[in-house]
């Protein structure tokens, strides 16, 4: 693969140890880059919005946690989205929905950055017979049918997991345990791309002269890798891990519709849509029980891949079918 | 490669469900006395060592077994073996699946060529806004509005069931507008790409009809991505199928990967993953095997 990377000129900025001002930084022009990609910013920018309301709206009001006899209530001035099974207002419950996925969502690829970004590195840098197996591996791991092992990985060790959780902190460790699964089986069944583009980076920046330098200075296998490889990463690193993100939100939310994710009382925007269809009906429809929870998922997971095809058309223009 | 793959799995998944505390009696409906729960653990050989019901279960030393295609009998559906089970559900959920493939190839493909051809343009900002909604939007989402539009405002489809083929095309366009979405993002960035090279130029500068161009030399390159795609994609449209075989009460057997796993059906559970584990390991060798016949460039040797 190309190395397309705004940092590919290692060797200069190594030496120096710091950013070297010459008019245009790389980063600088892939920001503007960045800036001209209308979608992309948008996207951002109603990102950025969406956390700050969704993490801020506990503080505005309360009316998601409260029960009231206003059940299935329309859309009006005080719910916004209407209310729900119990007379809970749907927009806080839409918010609670957000704060959660956006937090698995994070960690999960968080997760999955980890094991890729090992697995791939060590593989690149390691070479030959490893590397052929370690490919191998990802290979055969990409036909597997990864979300069935995360169905049965849950379904089973939920209770193992929520005794360890108990007998650690004590009180009752069922929602911890389920977060904690959740962000593992996520992780785990999501870094197979990344180790791929890892390990296709690192075979083409292991040939190069820094890296031979510091070879040559004695520098083990693991230094190399840390100080002088994954920095050079960094950048198609961020932009998987932007990909990643909706695919993994994606998951959580498929988990916690058929209700092996987030149980109640808390909200992901997957239970949230399980707990409107389950309101289907032929006499009457809460349609905005449905349409809003789906609706912020929906654009959710645009903004998202809006955000993550802007960010690879600026760090890495030529992977675009590496998926 | 295959074989000794479908063991490592199926070991793995047998240590799996046996860790987790809880059995598959548990939840009976007669609150079962020691002894009877004694009696069905032995009738099931429960009560073995664990690498005796291991060796039992893939067959060695034993009747049946794995290595003769035979996975037991089910635990909670107890008149019927698993392989009963799978014998009526997988060729619904396996038409169900090649149904949706069709349908994500079917729209996929032109919309991506479409785009692509037009690129940068308002056909390709539209095509493309609607690709990117279509993998937005998945099928829990797509099917409930679905059924309430089509089926039940203006009944123009059946809600559910399984029957004739207008029972068919709900679901299937369900499950496969995400892979749609997803074919035609696909195709577009292959095609753009292939549009640029310099063998395409040279058709041009022979005089070849752009029709020809794209038909004829374009797509054979453009759609490589596709086809890599293809077998990832029949795994996902075989696996996503529960949900929709959820929604729209059809007795396929994606139904019964949750319930087992839950119920701690061992059997069920370790010949279900067994059974998505071959099939999908089938479906990327042929996918391989098309690919390398279609890209004269890959050489498996």
């Amino acid at each position: 693969m190309a190395d397309a990377t705004p940092s590919s000129d290692p060797p200069l900025g190594q030496a120096l140890g710091q950013a070297v001002e010459l008019g245009e930084s790389p980063n600088r022009r892939a920001w503007l880059r960045f800036r001209d990609n209308r979608p992309a910013m948008g996207a951002s920018v109603f990102l950025i919005a969406l956390v700050l309301l969704a993490v801020c709206w506990p503080w505005v009001s309360d009316l998601g946690n409260q029960h009231s006899d206003a059940q299935f209530a329309e859309p009006s001035a005080r719910h916004w989205f209407g209310t729900d099974v119990h007379g809970r207002d749907l927009f806080g419950r839409v918010m609670a929905g957000a704060r959660i996925s956006l937090l698995v969502g994070l960690v999960g690829a968080l997760v999955s950055l980890m094991i890729g970004v090992l697995w791939g590195a060590t593989a690149g840098l390691l070479g030959g017979r490893w590397d052929n197996w370690m490919m191998r591996t990802v290979d055969v791991l990409y036909s597997l049918p990864s979300i069935i092992f995360v169905i049965v990985i849950i379904t089973t060790l939920e209770g193992v997991v929520q005794g360890w959780v108990e007998s650690a902190f004590g009180g009752d460790g069922g929602e911890t345990a389920r977060h904690l699964l959740l962000y593992a089986g996520l992780g785990a069944v999501s870094w197979l791309t990344m180790a791929r583009i890892v390990r296709g980076q690192v075979l083409a920046l292991r040939e190069q002269q820094f890296v031979e330098a510091a070879r040559s200075l004695g520098l083990g296998t693991w230094t190399i890798l840390w100080r002088h490889i994954l920095p050079n990463v960094f950048g198609v690193v961020i932009v998987y891990l932007t990909l990643t993100l909706p695919a993994v939100v994606l998951y959580e939310s498929f988990l916690s519709y058929l209700g092996l994710g987030i149980q109640p009382p808390q909200a992901s925007l997957g239970s949230l849509i399980a707990e409107g269809a389950a309101q289907i009906n032929p006499v009457r429809v809460y349609w905005w029980m449905i349409l809003f929870p789906a609706g912020a998922l929906a654009a959710l997971l645009m903004a998202l891949n809006f955000l993550g095809d802007g960010l690879r058309d600026v760090f890495d223009p030529k992977a675009a079918n590496e998926r | 490669m295959l074989v000794p793959l479908i063991l490592v799995i199926s070991f793995l998944a047998f240590c799996l469900v046996r860790v987790a505390p809880g059995g598959p009696f548990d939840k009976e409906r007669a609150p079962a006395s020691p002894d009877i729960e004694r009696n069905l653990k032995a009738k099931y050989h429960l009560d073995d060592p664990l690498w005796k019901q291991y060796l039992r279960f893939v067959g060695i030393g034993f009747d049946g077994g794995l290595i003769r295609g035979d996975f037991g009998p089910s635990l909670k559906y107890r008149n019927h073996s698993v392989n009963d089970i799978i014998a009526q559900g997988l060729p619904v959920s396996l038409s169900l699946g090649f149904v949706s493939f069709g349908f994500a190839l079917g729209v996929g493909i032109p919309l991506g060529v479409w785009t692509a051809l037009r690129r940068g343009r308002w056909q390709d900002h539209l095509g493309s806004f609607f690709s990117i909604l279509a993998v937005c939007i998945p099928a829990f989402v797509l099917g409930p509005i679905l059924i309430v539009l089509l089926g039940v405002k203006w009944p123009v489809f059946p809600v559910g069931l399984w029957g004739g083929p207008w029972h068919v095309i709900l679901p299937a366009v369900t499950l496969g507008t995400y892979f749609a979405g997803k074919v035609a993002r696909l195709t577009r960035e292959g095609m753009s790409q292939a549009m640029q090279q310099d063998f395409i130029t040279t058709a041009r500068a022979k005089g070849v009809s752009e029709r020809a161009i794209v038909f004829r030399h374009a797509v054979r390159e453009g759609l490589l991505p596709v086809v890599t795609y293809s077998g990832p994609l029949l795994a996902d449209l075989l696996v996503g199928s529960f949900v929709v075989e959820n929604l729209f009460q059809i007795p396929g057997i994606g139904v019964f990967l949750v319930n087992s796993s839950i119920n701690r059906d061992y059997t069920m559970v370790v010949g279900l993953v067994i059974l998505y584990s071959v099939l999908l390991l089938t479906l990327n060798l042929l996918v391989d095997v098309v690919y390398g016949m279609l890209d004269k460039r890959v050489n498996y040797g």
